[in-house]
C-alpha cells in the first residue's frame, strides 16, 4: 500500500491559490499537496469552490494570487494545453469526448498530443505504431479493452466516464485531475470506476473532486475540505471524520444529501 | 461517402474531365474549366468550413489577393513567367491569410463570420477606391503567364486546350495535398478542433496555431484558385473579393456537404449548373436560385456527397 513508502514525491503542490470573480472570493488561500503514489480528494458542498480550484490547477482558470508548482517548478503562468505537456492531465465533471470518434481515435488524439509533428504532412497519423501502442495501453488500462471501434457517443454514461480516464492516460499525465469521475454512474459502475482509481494511484498523484461520500472514504489517502473556498480541515480519512470543525460545517449543511 | 465507391468515382469522374475537351464545345469547355477554378476554391475553404468548423465569410480576400497579384506582376507589353507568377499569388494570398488569421482567430462563432467579412471587406474597398489595381474597374492581364524554362516551353496557356489540363492538374494537386493533409497528425487535430476545441486544449495542443496554420493553408489554396481565375479570364476587377464571391463559394460548399472534398468539386458543378439553367430560362435567375438552394438545405441535409448513403440506405430499406 502507498503508505508504507518510506518516502512521498510531492509533484504537484498549491500554494495560497485565490481567485476571485468582481467581488466574489472563490478561493481563498487553499494550499494543496499531491503526492505521487496517493490519492488526494477535494470535498465540499455545492459552491465550496472546488470547481474553482481544479480549474486553477490545470490552467483553465488563472489564479488572482498564490503559485502552483509541478515538481518544484512554477508553473502557475502555463496555459492549459502546456499543463498537459508538462504531465498535467485533467477530466471533466461533464463529460468531454468526442462523440463521433471512436474510442481508438479518442485516444489516439491523445497519445498523439505528446508527439505532434504537425509538420509531417505525407506521415499517415491513424497508422503511427508508438501512438497506437500508447493509446491501446491506456484503453486498456482503463478497462475499456475490446471496445476500441466503438463510437464513443453511443456508449453508457459509465463507459464514456471511463473513456475520459483513458485519454487523459494516453497523455501520460503524472498528475491526474478528475472532476467528480462517479457522477451518474450505478452503483456496479461505481465501484469499478473506484477499482480503477485504486490501480491508477500506484504511480501517479490523483486529486479527485467526487461528491460520492462512500467512494471517497474507500479511496482517498487525504481529503481536503473546502468551505466558502477556503481549506476548513486536511488530513487522512479518519481525522476528516472525526473533525467536529468538518462534521458541523459540512456534514451538518448538506450531510442529508450524502447519507 | 465510402471510400470504396470514392475509389471508384474518382477515377471515372477524372477520366470524365480529361476526355471532356475532345467532344464539349469551346464554350463549355470554359465553363468547365471556369467551374474546376471555383471547385480548387471551394475545396479550399471547405478545409476551414468542413474539416476545423472555422466558418469563414471572407475567402474571397485570397482568392481576389492571388487574382490581383497575377495583373500585378504581369508587365503591360510582355507575360510574366509562370514560375514566377504562381508562386508570387500563392505567397501573396498565404500571406494575407496569415496575417488576417492573427486577428480572426481569436474570436469564435458569430464573432469569426463577421470579422472575417469584415476583413474581406476592407481587402475589397482596398482595391475598389485605390489605383492599386486599377480602381473600381478593375485590369485587364494582356499576357497569360509564360510557362517557358530557360527557352524551353512544356506547355502554352495561351491555348485553351493546354490551360484546361493545366486547371484540371492544379484540381488534382489541390485534391492530393488536401488528402495528404487530413490523414497526416496535423489534419487529424483539424478534424479534433471541429469537434471538440477545449478538449484538444486540455490534451495539450496549441489549437491556436493550428488554426493559423489551416487558415494559411486554405489561404494559399484559394490563391492558386485565384491566380487560374485570373489568367483564365484575362481579367480581374473588385467584384472577385467581394462579399459575394464569399457567400457563393460557402454556399458551394454547403450544397456539396461540409467536410468532403468530393462534395465541394460536386458543390461548385452544381453552382454553376444552375447559375447557366436558371440564366437561360428567367432574367429573375437569382430569385430561383435562391429558391433551389434553400430547398436543397431543407431536402438535402448533408449536401450533394450524403446521396450515396441516402441511395443506399432507401434500397436496403434500412432506418437511419
Amino acid at each position: 500500500m502507498s503508505h508504507a513508502t518510506p518516502q512521498r514525491e510531492a509533484l504537484l503542490v498549491a500554494e495560497k491559490l485565490t481567485r476571485r470573480f468582481g467581488g466574489l472570493t472563490a478561493n481563498s488561500n487553499v494550499n494543496l499537496t499531491l503526492e505521487r503514489g496517493t490519492l488526494h480528494a477535494l470535498l465540499g458542498p455545492n459552491g465550496a469552490g472546488k470547481s474553482t480550484c481544479i480549474n486553477m490547477l490545470s490552467g483553465d482558470l488563472p489564479p488572482s494570487e498564490g503559485r502552483i508548482l509541478l515538481g518544484g517548478k512554477d508553473i502557475t503562468g502555463l496555459s492549459n494545453h502546456q499543463r498537459s505537456r508538462v504531465g498535467i492531465g485533467r477530466s471533466y465533471q461533464r463529460t468531454n469526448i468526442f462523440p463521433k470518434f471512436s474510442v481508438l481515435e479518442n485516444c489516439r488524439l491523445a497519445a498523439q498530443s505528446r508527439r505532434q509533428q504537425p509538420w509531417r504532412i505525407v506521415k499517415d497519423a491513424v497508422r503511427d505504431p508508438d501512438t497506437l501502442a500508447r493509446a491501446h495501453a491506456a484503453i486498456a488500462e482503463a478497462g475499456l479493452a475490446g471496445r476500441e471501434h466503438r463510437i464513443a457517443g453511443q456508449m453508457s454514461h459509465g463507459e464514456q466516464r471511463q473513456l475520459e480516464i483513458a485519454m487523459v492516460l494516453a497523455t501520460d499525465a503524472q498528475v491526474l485531475l478528475l472532476d467528480e469521475p462517479l457522477a451518474g454512474m450505478g452503483s456496479d459502475e461505481s465501484a469499478q470506476m473506484v477499482e480503477l482509481l485504486k490501480r491508477l494511484r500506484e504511480n501517479r498523484a490523483i486529486l479527485l473532486v467526487e461528491h460520492d461520500m462512500d467512494a471517497v472514504f474507500a479511496v482517498a489517502d487525504t481529503i481536503t475540505v473546502l468551505v466558502n473556498g477556503q481549506v476548513l480541515e486536511s488530513g487522512d480519512p479518519d481525522t476528516i471524520r472525526k473533525s467536529p470543525a468538518v462534521q458541523q460545517a459540512y456534514l451538518g449543511h448538506e450531510g442529508a444529501d450524502h447519507v | 461517402m465510402n471510400p470504396t465507391s470514392q475509389r471508384l468515382i474518382l477515377p471515372l469522374l477524372l477520366a470524365a474531365l480529361l476526355a471532356f475537351p475532345s467532344f464539349g464545345s469551346d464554350f463549355y469547355v470554359e465553363l468547365v474549366a471556369k467551374t474546376l477554378v471555383l471547385a480548387i476554391f471551394a475545396m479550399s475553404l471547405d478545409l476551414l468550413v468542413g474539416f476545423t468548423g472555422l466558418v469563414s465569410f471572407g475567402h474571397a480576400a485570397y482568392f481576389g489577393i492571388a487574382a490581383y497579384a497575377v495583373a500585378m506582376i504581369t508587365p503591360k507589353y510582355d507575360p510574366a513567367s509562370l514560375w514566377l507568377a504562381l508562386p508570387a499569388a500563392i505567397i501573396a494570398a498565404g500571406l494575407a491569410a496569415f496575417v488576417i488569421g492573427l486577428f480572426v482567430l481569436r474570436t469564435k462563432g458569430i464573432y469569426f463570420i463577421m470579422v472575417t467579412l469584415a476583413f474581406a471587406q476592407m481587402v475589397f474597398f482596398l482595391f475598389h477606391d485605390t489605383n492599386l489595381g486599377g480602381g473600381s474597374d478593375g485590369v485587364n492581364i494582356n499576357f497569360k503567364p509564360d510557362a517557358a524554362i530557360a527557352g524551353w516551353a512544356p506547355f502554352d496557356l495561351n491555348e485553351p486546350g493546354q490551360l484546361y489540363y493545366f486547371i484540371v492538374a492544379a484540381l488534382v494537386a489541390v485534391y492530393g495535398v488536401l488528402k495528404l493533409v487530413l490523414r497526416s497528425p496535423f489534419g487529424r487535430v483539424l478534424i479534433g478542433i471541429r469537434s471538440n476545441e477545449h478538449r484538444m486544449l486540455s490534451l495539450g495542443y496549441a489549437t491556436f496555431y493550428y488554426k493559423l496554420a489551416a487558415f494559411t493553408l486554405a489561404g494559399a489554396l484559394a490563391g492558386v484558385a485565384g491566380f487560374l481565375y485570373a489568367v483564365l479570364s484575362g481579367f480581374v476587377t473588385p467584384e472577385l473579393l467581394a462579399w459575394h464571391q464569399s457567400g457563393n463559394v460557402l454556399l458551394m460548399v454547403i450544397l456539396g456537404g461540409m467536410g468532403n472534398l468530393v462534395g465541394a468539386i460536386a458543390g461548385a458543378f452544381a453552382f454553376t449548373a444552375m447559375q447557366e439553367a436558371f440564366g437561360a430560362w428567367t432574367k429573375h435567375w437569382q430569385l430561383a436560385m435562391g429558391l433551389a438552394i434553400v430547398a436543397a438545405v431543407l431536402f438535402l441535409p448533408g449536401g450533394l456527397s450524403a446521396i450515396p448513403a441516402r441511395l443506399k440506405r432507401a434500397m436496403t430499406g434500412e432506418e437511419k
